[in-house]
């Protein structure tokens, strides 16, 4: 019995989102003008995860001022980073914990709100076993939380389910490079991209998901470099691109085929480089053969004179670099679509260094660090695998458990949500996720939840996911906790605790603890807090890929950030993997791995002829839960657009303004339309960061990448047609 | 800010809008953006352009001001209106060449970019040029635009007849060295 208490827009009046223009006081107050103190700490925003300085007075957030001695960003910010600061003392914010009745939520006490928590997920462990409770974490998350979280669900639940909204995210590239490098991090620090000669953007749409990437590139065009961009929308970065390729949705593995195929049959290849590093160039090699140039342009809707010129661009290059992003990673191939890029990075002996490799661009504030240590379902601390038997006991004795008592591999994001559809998953805790936004084919979440037979969420506004909620235990804002995160570059950075929780709201850190001593479970979430967790990562994660055991919070506010690996405290840090060519494997080489086409999983026919694609506009982060409420940040993007060309517009009737109605094999919504010549004629776009009849995850299919587990986000069928109004 | 000078350069700029979102937070006008933004022309191109006010020598918001309520400090920067002498009646919005300045309705006062006095004058950087992620928007010594960019800066302009000689530099392509925008200019008749 999980549906929301009362009409969601009885919710919404109450909870928000109601946007803040102003900070606390006003834009004339007094107060505002003079801070007490500036804290140098990072946006809560993206992976970029910028340098910023908040300005605090009275335990309130009340503006920012630029930090332009931290290197990554030199005080550079995007909108969002200008605005983040207005979520303090905004009126929607949570200050108690809440309990579901009849009427809505009411306030409720910690020792209530905490004890109903344990009592109902042992209940349901009791009569359905373990695994019939299951813990959802965040990407946005610092790393002792998400650590916290990883040893909450396996030693305090015991459950083998938890898995995280990461899964949405970078997943497709960690599961490419993992076996391709024995390691899941980007190869360089972004201080490389200014270095390159060629950069070739795959399905990333820098100028709005990672806006201050933007000055990398640019910094490497002022010295001469060549920008290659692929993608079936012309991104705003795409006007200084040397080459654009305005790749057809679901198709950029036949694309980077046909460019290895052009670089092999031209002799281009990096003879030496691929002798000496690699493995398995001879099987990829002969796969690139049927992808000629002409099938490819056929395929790709790319002209073939433009592939040639991008293959021989990069592999002509001395040093070239190959970025992408969830345009390459959200597919049901997303796993194939990574390793293609770096087999052709491989294959023209771009690696290992200055200026060069494939690099992924993390989306989540600490998608990197996240991912590392223990939320996600099939890894422990250090990035390691739950299944090796050898850190299965390593982590144990950091955990005083045995080896037997950690649960193994559990279901992914997106498999726990169909597992609760199906009535297995009886029970969830999620913080940090708002999955009925973020998770494809929302009408079939909204059915899951309604199932739960308890649903508790951890989170510091009401969320659209929990109206749902059985509790909501009122937790913290990013700069109401202090901790660690990793940026997309490998940086590790501490995040500072600016302000206490305002009214009851507590740290998460301390909620998460105290569920696990009610439930009895105390003994081993001892902390009071988070640098004892961290010490305690230290030594989980020492010895492992991604080992920390060299990291404090001093040294990272010394040297303003460590790159991990840095396995102990005179270790410099890493921050370019790979040095020489030479991966993490034991034998030191990188593997090229084999890119078999698959289908998308909801093919474009004749009932469903165009590509919708989705994706994130530059004032709005994911689900939108803060940045809908940010006032500056919603007047730039106000509501969701259906972007198409005027090719297509044309074939419905439809101008700028005019409401379309998009119809999928899921559902159908009505949205305004933006038509511009800036999409490819084939292909409408929906920003995805708003809910219920606005929500482009209304339309999207669950079909996931069969190892990954990523959803197919890129690429569904659809059909439009003109609406009325609505 | 002494040794640094602001560079304008639009083929950088990505739309983000981050320039006007900073700028109303400066202490002067907490709450309203002075930065000029276009989306160039949306249906067409991705294009988009961030100006902030380019300082003129001489410039002609002063010129034309029937009250003398615009003033330009020794430091080369032209204030806003000075509230007690504007009348609010937009001959500068008019006849400015870039159209910079904004009238603030509810104040009947003209307001414009000021370069974050309140910042340049205690060694800080304007808060558009320094969260600019693109640095479209760019406030840097002249030695560092030099060694960094393909462009070179100008800040000379001609509009028809009018020449205009600011304080703020536009960048433009390396051949050139004046910015002009009227056919007259590329004219041969009426050349002295």
């Amino acid at each position: 019995m999980a549906q929301p208490p009362v009409p969601v827009d009885r919710l919404a009046d109450q909870y928000g989102p109601h946007p803040s223009h102003t900070p606390v006081g006003g834009w004339s107050h007094e107060a505002t003008h003079a801070p007490d103190r500036l804290v140098k700490t990072h946006c809560c925003f993206c992976g970029q995860q910028c340098g910023i300085q908040l300005k605090v007075r009275n335990n309130q957030v009340i503006g920012f001022e630029p930090w332009e001695d931290f290197p990554f960003n030199n005080g550079m910010l995007c909108p969002k980073g200008v605005k983040r600061y207005l979520q303090s003392g905004h009126p929607d914010r949570l200050l108690d914990p809440l309990m579901r009745t009849d009427a809505g939520f009411r306030p409720a006490s910690w020792d209530e709100a905490i004890g109903f928590t344990a009592r109902r997920l042992r209940e349901i462990q009791d009569k359905h076993g373990k695994d019939a409770v299951a813990v959802y974490g965040g990407a946005s998350l610092t790393t002792e939380k998400s650590y916290l979280l990883g040893k909450f669900a396996r030693v305090a639940l015991g459950t083998r389910h938890i898995d995280y909204n990461g899964r949405l995210c970078m997943v497709s590239a960690g599961t490419a490079y993992k076996p391709a490098f024995g390691v899941d991090r980007s190869p360089i620090p972004w201080s490389d991209i200014p270095k390159a000669d060629v950069v070739l953007v795959v399905g990333a749409n820098v100028a709005e998901c990672a806006p201050i990437t933007t000055s990398y590139i640019w910094r490497c065009r002022d010295r001469g470099g060549k920008l290659i961009v692929v993608d079936p929308r012309m991104t705003p970065i795409t006007r200084n691109a040397d080459l654009y390729l305005p790749v057809r949705p679901g198709t950029d593995l036949v694309l980077l085929m046909g460019m290895l195929h052009i670089i092999l049959r031209d002799g281009l290849e990096d003879r030496k480089f691929i002798a000496e590093h690699t493995l398995g160039f001879d099987e990829v090699s002969a796969s690139a053969k049927p992808y000629d140039p002409h099938s490819v342009a056929e395929r790709t809707g790319v002209p073939a004179e433009a592939i040639e010129r991008a293959a021989h661009m990069f592999a002509k290059a001395d040093r070239a670099i190959a970025m992408h992003a969830r345009g390459l990673e959200h597919h049901s191939k997303g796993v194939e679509n990574c390793s293609a890029l770096i087999n052709l990075c491989l294959a023209t002996g771009n690696l290992g260094r200055e200026g060069c490799g494939p690099t992924m661009i993390t989306g989540q504030g600490n998608g990197q660090g996240g991912r590392e240590h223990g939320q996600k379902c099939d890894q422990l601390p250090g990035q390691r695998s739950i299944s090796d038997p050898a850190a299965r006991e390593d982590v144990a004795r950091v955990w005083g458990i045995t080896a037997d008592e950690i649960p193994q591999a559990g279901l992914t994001a997106v498999e726990i949500m169909e597992a609760v559809h199906r009535g297995e998953i009886r029970g969830l805790l999620s913080i940090c996720f708002n999955p009925l936004v973020s998770l494809p084919d929302a009408g079939f979440t909204r059915e899951a939840l309604e199932k739960l037979e308890f649903f508790g969420v951890i989170d510091f506004f009401l969320s659209e996911t929990a109206h749902h909620a059985d509790v909501v235990l009122a937790g913290s804002l990013q700069e109401e906790e202090e901790g660690v995160v990793t940026s997309a570059e490998g940086r590790v950075i501490h995040i500072q605790q600016a302000v206490d929780p305002p009214g009851r709201a507590r740290r998460d850190g301390d909620i998460i603890c105290d569920i696990a001593r009610k439930l009895g479970k105390g003994k081993f979430f001892p902390y009071t807090n988070p640098r004892e967790i961290f010490e305690e990562l230290r030594e989980a994660s020492r010895g492992g890929v991604a080992d920390y055991f060299g990291i404090t919070y001093e040294r990272i506010d010394r040297e303003m950030g460590v790159f991990w690996p840095c396995p102990s405290l005179d270790h410099p840090g890493t921050p370019r993997l790979f040095d020489g060519g030479i991966s993490m494997h034991p034998d030191g080489k990188c593997r090229f791995l084999p890119t078999p086409w698959r289908e998308s999983g909801d093919p474009v026919d004749a009932d469903f002829p165009v590509y919708l694609t989705t994706g994130r506009v530059v004032s709005h982060y994911l689900s939108g839960t803060q940045t809908r409420r940010i006032g500056g940040l919603v007047d730039q993007y106000p509501e969701p657009r259906v972007e198409m060309h005027p090719r297509l517009a044309g074939t419905i009737g439809v101008a700028t303004d005019d409401w379309v109605t998009i119809t999928t094999r899921r559902r159908a919504i009505t949205l305004q339309a933006s038509v511009v010549k800036t999409i490819r004629p084939d292909t409408v776009f929906i920003p995805y960061h708003w809910p219920g009849g606005r929500s482009a995850n209304q339309l999207t299919h669950r079909t996931l990448d069969p190892r990954s587990k990523i959803p197919e986000y890129k690429v569904s069928a659809c059909r439009l047609a003109k609406a009325d109004s609505t | 800010m002494f040794g640094y000078e602001f560079y304008i350069d639009p083929s950088r700029c990505i739309g983000c809008q981050s320039c006007m979102k900073a700028c109303e937070e400066c202490e002067t006008h907490r709450g309203t953006s002075m930065i000029n933004f276009d989306f160039i022309d949306r249906p067409e191109t991705i294009a988009t352009a961030a100006y902030v006010c380019f300082h003129c020598e001489d410039p002609t918001c002063a010129q034309v001001c029937p009250a003398d309520a615009i003033k330009k400090g020794l430091d080369g920067i032209v204030q806003s209106a000075l509230e007690p002498r504007c009348i609010g009646c937009s001959n500068c919005v008019l006849a400015c060449p870039f159209g910079i300045p904004k009238m603030q309705v509810k104040q009947e006062q003209m307001m414009k970019c000021d370069m974050c006095y309140d910042r340049t004058s205690v060694g800080k950087k304007p808060m558009c040029a320094t969260v600019c992620p693109s640095q479209a928007l760019s406030y840097v010594t002249p030695e560092e635009i030099a060694r960094g960019r393909r462009e070179k800066p100008t800040n000379v302009f001609y509009f028809g007849d009018q020449k205009v000689t600011t304080k703020v530099f536009m960048m433009v392509p390396e051949d050139v060295d004046a910015v002009s925008v009227d056919v007259v200019d590329y004219m041969w008749e009426g050349r002295p």
